[in-house]
């Protein structure tokens, strides 16, 4: 092999009870050189990472480290972390009730006596030279969800290391924090640091890798030369579909309706984490909430939902005063939320796919009105099927689904309560492009042919642009705005963002 | 760092594969050392009723109160994610209720029994809803929340009393503890089942299971599913109630008074084993009842089998530790993630060492 290799992995076999998550993969990454790992929901990235760094055993196959011949043996992350391997894995592995400056540097303060102050000073360097909006002494849990992962990069970078690996690190970042990371990337690739990167955004592939490797059911299907694989070809190969199948699923059209009956309206709604705000949505109608992370979108739906402590404000469903001041009430005015943070607060980890899709329609039916098992074979057997979701069977535990596909189950959740008013926050989050695409249109769907209402909120205009007929400007945690008609377009939008011309 | 392994709840009968095995073990064990262990035969009792007697009957037997406790306790530890360990000093207090109750009538019948058993359950209850509420409302850890009760218990147990151990000559007592004349089966066997019939019939008829596990899980999630996670916690602490309160009665039926010091005593500690060695994650979330109520028979069965082999008392409790880590250590996640990872080696063995040669 050429010296310039830093990691091979040679015929790859991975086996989950009921899944072979890899077989026979091979994966070359090379000296400065940002690699792509794309695939859809369950294609297996996330586990080949696992195994390149010792979170999984494998089944069969190799690992070489700098073009030696001798096989390099990892048994966990921190061997990976010995060899110079460092990993932002797709859920956030930090601790969220330690600090960030902890969390920056626990486990890597070796057996010297730890000296915090300075740990502290350190990590407000790194913070203040990524750009990342949080203080040392802050608890975790206390960020966002975006500067947790940006807390989690920031830990990888840090280390001294040969090989970066980032699953899905974009997921939750807005334009210019994703802009920041790669030019951190690009920074990095200049020391000669080889980077695996896993994302499902097409553009930011194109933007910052050199090679792609696409895996599909847990197959390789090919590497490539970035220049060498248009975006079409690209998705045809994660896809193994004709590229006709896809012409088709781009036809999703902005369907504007509204005009109809008012189902949610809320007057001077505020709760715990949100300001005062005005809101009403008409049946059939689908709106979002856009802003910057942090402009308060989601603490607006949250207060919808009962979500936060609600501590003001009238709400009307179907025109008559209700009161929600916590999730029940809002389920019983037929009100469902996907949350944006599902590891946190949408999966229930241990249960299995079956309990996890019928969970709110079964607190809906009451505690005293269990559903029988077959029927929630049934109802788990339909949204399975519907939904796409690639799972070894209805009993396997949800935690064990790859992310995109624990995205798909809890979406399920709430679909099968058939609300007549959804909110879905992020529901697009680590869903490949095809199923992205079939999500928008189901969306759509809903809305015309079941009148149902739906509040959309995504970190991606693009995505609102296509699925919204209007659009909420949400800035400091205030509405600025409101786009409808001719006003949704990615220029006004972009302008009623950030503030108008300054 | 989370470990990988950690608390993936494994499905279907896997979870109870560690305890059978321990059971069998321990069977073959003493079949081994003495055929005739197990042999029951027909025995007539000091009334003269015929009762079926044997080791095997008299483990089942001993082990009803730690069965019944287990139950309850494996609820309180799904939902609220740690143990409650004031059962025992909280089934003195309803023992002492149990005999002040009944002995409260000049003569003791059938009505005045079921009477005693349910002030018994009043009182347990209003306990475990004082442990629910520190655990749910407050927040604070279970085994702090109850480490007030276990301490004072058995105090409080004393002056109920008048600071006297009462006795209760009643043959319906006797019955309850021993066994209803014309049956040769002892009577707390069938409370055991009766429990257990109990709640599996409330799994059937509420969601109690499903809400008890995604509270223990995620409580944050469950409560945006529209759960209440308080009123969960407070169930699962009722329902330990109850299971406190028939474990006394037993308790207290089976010697006919009441001694303060020693009813159901230190079963706070094997009742959290039992639930441990039934392979249920004491952090909460999916549970097996029948794991724990094969914890509970197991060590019953460890300790007769150790007294048969004429261990002496002061010795009996270090054996019976020694076994029940090695169970635990058995069925440890990291242990079951390496024997699976063994198993399924042995069971794809010749696929894997084609493809290793390929490569
Ligand atoms: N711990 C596990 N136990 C059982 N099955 C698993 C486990 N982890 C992953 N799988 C299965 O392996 C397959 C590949 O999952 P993986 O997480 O690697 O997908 P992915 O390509 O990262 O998908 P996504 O884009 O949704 O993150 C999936 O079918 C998943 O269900
Ligand atoms: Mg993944």
């Amino acid at each position: 092999m050429q010296n310039d290799v830093v990691l091979t992995m040679r015929g790859i076999c991975k086996q989950f009870p009921g899944t072979r998550a890899l077989n026979n993969v091979d994966f070359t990454l090379r000296k400065g050189e940002i690699h792509a790992l794309m695939g859809e929901n369950g294609a297996g990235k996330s586990t080949l990472i696992k195994v390149l760094t010792g979170v999984y055993e494998k089944d069969g196959g190799s690992i070489h480290v700098d073009g030696s011949e001798k096989e390099a043996h990892i048994r966990s992350p921190q061997d990976a972390q010995k060899i110079g391997i460092s990993t932002v894995y797709q859920e956030i592995t930090l601790c969220p009730n330690l600090t960030v400056a902890e969390n920056m540097f626990i486990g890597r303060t070796g057996d010297r006596i730890v000296h915090w102050k300075e740990y502290e000073k350190k990590t407000a360097e790194i913070l203040n030279s990524l750009g990342i909006p949080a203080r040392p002494r802050q608890e975790l849990s206390r960020c966002s969800l975006a500067v947790q992962q940006m807390v989690a990069i920031a830990r990888a970078v840090d280390m001294q290391c040969k090989v970066l690996i980032l699953d899905e690190p974009t997921s939750s970042l807005d334009e210019k924090e994703v802009e920041m990371l790669f030019g951190l990337m690009r920074d990095l690739k200049r020391r000669g640091v080889g980077i695996i990167f896993v994302t499902h955004f097409l553009e930011q592939v194109y933007a910052v890798s050199d090679r792609i490797t696409v895996l599909r059911n847990g197959e390789l299907v090919g590497e490539y030369v970035v220049q060498d694989l248009p975006q079409v070809e690209l998705v045809a190969k994660m896809m193994g579909k004709d590229l006709n199948d896809l012409a088709d699923l781009e036809e999703v059209g902005r369907k504007s309706l509204s005009g109809s009956e008012v189902v949610y309206q809320a007057q001077g709604l505020s709760s715990t984490e949100s300001r005062p705000f005005d809101f009403m949505i008409h049946q059939g109608e689908v709106n979002g909430f856009t802003g910057l992370l942090g402009s308060g979108r989601s603490e607006s739906v949250r207060a919808i939902f009962g979500a936060d402590r609600v501590t003001g404000g009238k709400v009307m469903v179907h025109g008559k005063p209700v009161r929600i001041s916590k999730p029940y009430d809002a389920m019983k005015a037929s009100i469902g939320y996907l949350p944006e943070d599902r590891k946190r607060d949408g999966i229930i980890a241990d249960l299995s796919v079956r309990d996890n899709i019928i969970l709110a329609l079964q607190v809906m039916k009451g505690f005293f009105h269990p559903m029988s098992r077959s029927q929630m074979e049934q109802f788990a057997d339909e949204y399975i099927k519907a939904l796409q979701i690639k799972t070894a069977s209805q009993d396997t535990p949800i935690g064990s689904l790859s992310g995109g596909n624990q995205q798909k189950v809890i979406l399920a959740r709430w679909l099968l309560t058939h609300p007549d008013f959804l909110i879905l926050d992020e529901p697009t989050r680590g869903i490949d492009v095809g199923t992205k695409l079939e999500i928008q249109k189901l969306v759509l769907q809903l809305a015309e042919e079941q009148h149902m209402s739906v509040t959309f909120i995504s970190s991606e205009i693009e995505e609102m642009l296509r699925v919204c007929s209007r659009l909420i400007v949400m800035r400091d945690r205030k509405i600025v705005g409101e786009l409808t008609g001719s006003d949704l377009n990615q220029a006004t939008v972009m302008k009623t963002i950030a503030g108008g011309e300054q | 760092m989370r470990s990988s392994v950690k608390g993936r709840g494994t499905s279907g009968l896997g979870q109870l594969i560690i305890p059978l095995v321990a059971l069998a073990l321990l069977v073959l064990f003493n079949l081994f050392r003495d055929p005739s262990f197990f042999s029951i035969s027909m025995a007539t009792n000091n009334a003269g009723n015929p009762v079926l007697s044997g080791n095997l009957i008299s483990i089942i037997d001993s082990a009803s109160e730690l069965a019944i406790i287990s139950m309850g306790m494996t609820l309180v530890t799904a939902s609220c994610g740690g143990q409650d360990i004031s059962v025992g000093a909280v089934g003195a207090i309803a023992g002492a209720i149990f005999v002040k109750v009944v002995l409260g009538f000049a003569s003791i019948n059938v009505g005045v029994v079921i009477l005693g058993i349910l002030a018994c359950c009043v009182v347990t209850i209003l306990f475990k809803m004082f442990n629910g509420t520190l655990v749910a409302v407050f927040r604070i850890q279970p085994m702090i929340a109850t480490l007030i009760l276990y301490s004072c218990g058995r105090s409080i147990a004393y002056w109920i009393n008048g600071d006297a151990t009462p006795q209760i000559n009643s043959p319906i007592i006797s019955a309850m503890g021993m066994t209803i004349p014309g049956i040769p089966v002892p009577t707390p066997i069938f409370a055991v089942v009766l429990v257990g019939l109990l709640l599996a019939l409330i799994f059937r008829l509420t969601n109690t299971r499903l809400y008890s596990q995604t509270v223990g899980i995620n409580q944050g999630a469950a409560r945006l599913n529209g759960i209440n996670p308080v009123a969960t916690k407070l169930l699962s602490f009722g329902l330990l109630g109850i299971c406190v309160a028939i474990a006394a009665v037993i308790g207290v039926a089976r010697l006919g008074n009441l001694s303060h010091k020693t009813i159901l005593v230190d079963i706070e500690m094997d009742a959290i084993l039992a639930v441990a060695i039934g392979g249920n994650n004491l952090g909460g979330g999916r549970f097996r009842l029948s794991g724990s109520i094969l914890g509970a028979y197991i060590i019953q069965m460890l300790t007769t089998t150790l007294y048969a082999m004429n261990v002496a008392t002061v010795n009996v409790k270090a054996y019976k530790a020694i076994v029940i880590i090695v169970i635990v250590v058995a069925g440890s996640p990291v242990v079951k993630a390496r024997l699976t990872a063994l198993w399924n080696r042995l069971r794809s063995g010749s696929a894997g060492t084609a493809g290793k040669e390929v490569a």
